[in-house]
């Protein structure tokens, strides 16, 4: 390490690795994780998500996890939480249909409209 | 980039770690496995979050939950609830009154506390360069190498106004040009982590919670004063604050923060620790000066200075370890910023070591000027066992007491000084209503006994007569006259010894002389202890009319002198009672009292005894 520069590159990777303490989130991925939840399958979409993350690098999104929601019937059950946005929430969630939302939703910021089974909190 | 979603940070700060973290770590490692979570969560072990009361305390983000008293039975309920269902454990949740507290920045304990020195202390793993890097660790360091002259820099510290943390609170930035003005081809910096104050462990949890921090605070004092080496003192008890500085070295020669030609500049520079022995008094610049050139660890005369003439003769600037942890953050965000905290003559915040009766006892950091009641009551969360408050003792065996009257005082170094008391390193500790001061004040004389290195005679002498004086006083044989004389040695002491130590050693003493004289005169005019510590001047006595004549303390009486029947009831024989206190622990219906003062049958007894000597001398 020999400049400033060299620093901050050490410290934007160091970041990225400390997000989940970090308060610059751009978006918050909920998954329910009640029992219903992950006999549905919560625990692999919640998986393809921390996956499709980490393949295209957004370092603004951070997923966490809930309880039973009381959507049962709908389980998996994902909340897409934007600042000053209203609560998007995505039910009957699959692998591939996390991969549509991070593409069109997270990267794009177009509501996937198909999935969504509720808005606002 | 990670795939893990869960950041656990369990505090590794001595105190959880006493309290069993280390079991709670190696549970999470090994239930983690089990269940193939591993590259799911991170755990980190971080420096002392604070709470120490509440230990093992652990943060989970990014909820930012925080859970306290965890057991490493609790470990497989936290994963399986927690980081499986997301369902956070309710009952390791803090609870106010009544109502749960989750998120760890609303704890009630750290709501007044602003963390400056102590930013990072709890939040990231010190064991890893990367993390503090990412808290924009070593950009001051950076930014000063590569934009400022020396000068300039000595200016920002001087526009801060930031104090030495140690006790004294000499201006820093008067050290540094002392040093800085001196032409000498060698200088050098030191850290003093010689921390020797019962009740004190600020500097050990910043040492152990944030050690590149340190490290880069002394950098910039050696880039200011033109030094190119630097000494950590560490005192032997601290292995894991040593561990982690050598480690801290370590990793910033194999990236280039230490060595040759820090950030492409001029400037070079090489650390290295230096354990101390044990000796309290090493924690004077002189002594530990002279400890660290292989010498006895002794002080001498001051003048010359160690700006003027310190380690092995050269130039030398030995600053405290939180006065360092200060700078990086004073040259990151501006000199403006840090003195808007404080009061007018005191800049910044300051962290205290808050110990004894209260309820959170832990580390804490507040601004300069915050009262001695928001500090114990609202930080600290008030007295615990439903005592009142008494007094608080600040600034170890160097300070002095204060008192009820006092809460509302502002901490910072003259408010406190005018009171008797000095600011110190920063030991809090704070006194119910059951502590006898002429006992505590015994008790701090005893350690300054115990500590004087004995090359001054005022020290060694006169505090073992202090120490002599005090101890008759609760053993019942204080004379009249005594409280002067020890007036009158205290501030002869203070006056005349060679070092800090000395001449702060009768504090504790003058102080509690000036504000509890009716207890030093209780103890020494009526032979009566009122808070009924000193063993001597208080004894046991068996109310008849609750007790029901069990028998149990007859039986459980290790001098076999309390008798008594069902019928008649048991008393205690006053003159064979060594006051162990065994009857009133088994007393099942609690009729038994102490009372304070001597009984006049020991009195009695006495007399004879005497009588009898002087007939046969």
């Amino acid at each position: 390490m020999k400049t400033l520069a060299d620093l901050k590159k050490i410290r934007e990777k160091a970041q990225e690795e400390m997000k989940l303490r970090g308060s610059s989130v751009r978006i918050k991925i909920v998954v329910g994780m009640g029992t219903s939840g992950i006999a549905m399958g919560a625990r692999e979409v919640m998986k393809t998500f921390l996956e499709e993350i980490s393949n295209r690098n957004l370092t603004d999104v951070i997923v966490t996890q809930t309880g039973e929601k009381g959507l049962s019937s709908l389980e998996p059950v994902v909340d897409l939480i934007e600042e000053d946005k209203p609560k998007v929430t995505y039910g009957n969630m699959t692998p591939d249909k996390v991969k549509k939302v991070v593409v069109e939703h997270i990267v794009n910021g177009r509501i996937v409209s198909d999935y969504v089974v509720a808005t606002g909190n | 980039m990670s795939l893990k979603r869960i950041d656990l940070l369990i505090c590794c700060g001595s105190g959880c770690i006493s309290a069993g973290a280390l079991k709670i770590k190696e549970r999470f490692h090994a239930v983690l496995s089990e269940k193939g979570l591993t590259n799911e969560i991170n755990i980190i072990e971080t420096g002392c979050m604070g709470p120490c009361d509440y230990g093992p305390v652990m943060v989970i983000y990014p909820e930012g939950i925080f859970y306290k008293k965890v057991t490493p039975e609790d470990v497989d309920e936290i994963v399986a609830e927690h980081f499986v269902k997301g369902r956070p454990v309710q009952r390791l949740m803090l609870q106010d009154e009544d109502k749960t507290i989750a998120a760890h920045k609303e704890v009630p304990f750290y709501q007044k506390q602003v963390k400056v020195a102590l930013a990072n202390c709890g939040f990231i793993d010190p064991e890893s360069l990367e993390e503090y890097i990412a808290t924009g660790g070593y950009e001051a360091l950076g930014t000063v190498l590569t934009q400022m002259t020396p000068q300039q820099a000595i200016d920002v510290v001087k526009e801060s106004g930031l104090r030495g943390r140690g006790g004294a609170g000499f201006p820093t930035h008067m050290k540094w040009k002392m040093v800085h003005d001196r032409k000498e081809d060698q200088k050098y910096v030191i850290c003093n982590g010689d921390e020797g104050d019962p009740g004190a462990f600020m500097d050990r949890s910043l040492l152990e919670g944030d050690p590149h921090r340190i490290l880069e605070g002394m950098m910039l004092c050696a880039y200011s004063i033109g030094a190119s080496q630097g000494f950590f003192y560490i005192r032997a008890e601290y292995p894991l604050a040593i561990k982690r500085i050598k480690q801290a070295i370590e990793q910033a020669r194999e990236v280039g923060l230490m060595g040759k030609n820090i950030f492409g500049t001029d400037f070079c520079f090489e650390a290295e620790v230096r354990t101390g022995a044990g000796a309290f008094v090493c924690g004077e610049e002189m002594a530990l000066i002279h400890s660290i050139e292989g010498e006895r660890g002794n002080p001498t005369p001051k003048p010359p200075y160690p700006a003027v003439s310190g380690l092995w003769g050269k130039p030398t600037v030995v600053n405290n370890v939180e006065t360092l942890a200060n700078l990086p953050t004073i040259f990151v965000k501006g000199a403006k910023w840090f003195s808007t905290m404080g009061t007018e003559t005191s800049k910044g915040t300051k962290v205290f070591a808050l110990t004894g009766d209260i309820r959170n006892t832990g580390l804490v950091e507040v601004p300069m000027g915050t009262t001695l009641r928001e500090m114990i009551f609202d930080v600290g969360g008030g007295m615990i066992g439903g005592n009142e408050f008494k007094a608080v003792q600040l600034g170890g065996p160097s300070g002095g007491c204060l008192t009820a009257e006092h809460l509302d005082v502002p901490v910072d170094y003259e408010t406190l000084k005018a009171r008797g008391a000095m600011m110190g390193s920063g030991g809090v500790i704070v006194m119910d209503d059951q502590k006898c001061m002429v006992n505590v004040a015994k008790f701090f004389m005893d350690f300054c006994v115990d500590e004087s290195c004995g090359k001054c005679s005022p020290c060694r002498i006169g505090l073992k007569q202090m120490y002599n004086i005090l101890d008759r006083i609760t053993k019942g044989e204080g004379q009249e006259g005594d409280i002067e004389e020890l007036q009158r040695l205290g501030e002869t002491v203070a006056k005349i010894s060679l070092c800090g130590l000395g001449q702060t050693a009768p504090n504790p003493v003058l102080s509690t002389i000036r504000y509890f004289r009716n207890e030093y005169e209780a103890h020494i005019k009526d032979k009566a202890c009122h808070t009924k510590v000193c063993r001597d001047l208080f004894h046991f006595k068996i109310d008849k009319s609750r007790c029901i004549g069990c028998s149990l303390c007859s039986r459980k009486c290790p001098a076999n002198c309390i008798s008594g029947s069902r019928e008649d009831k048991y008393t205690i024989g006053q003159v064979d009672c060594v006051k162990c206190g065994n009857c009133q622990d088994v007393c099942p219906v609690k009729a038994i009292d102490r009372i304070p003062g001597i009984h006049s049958d020991v009195t009695a007894h006495k007399e004879a005894l005497l009588k009898r000597k002087a007939r046969e001398d």
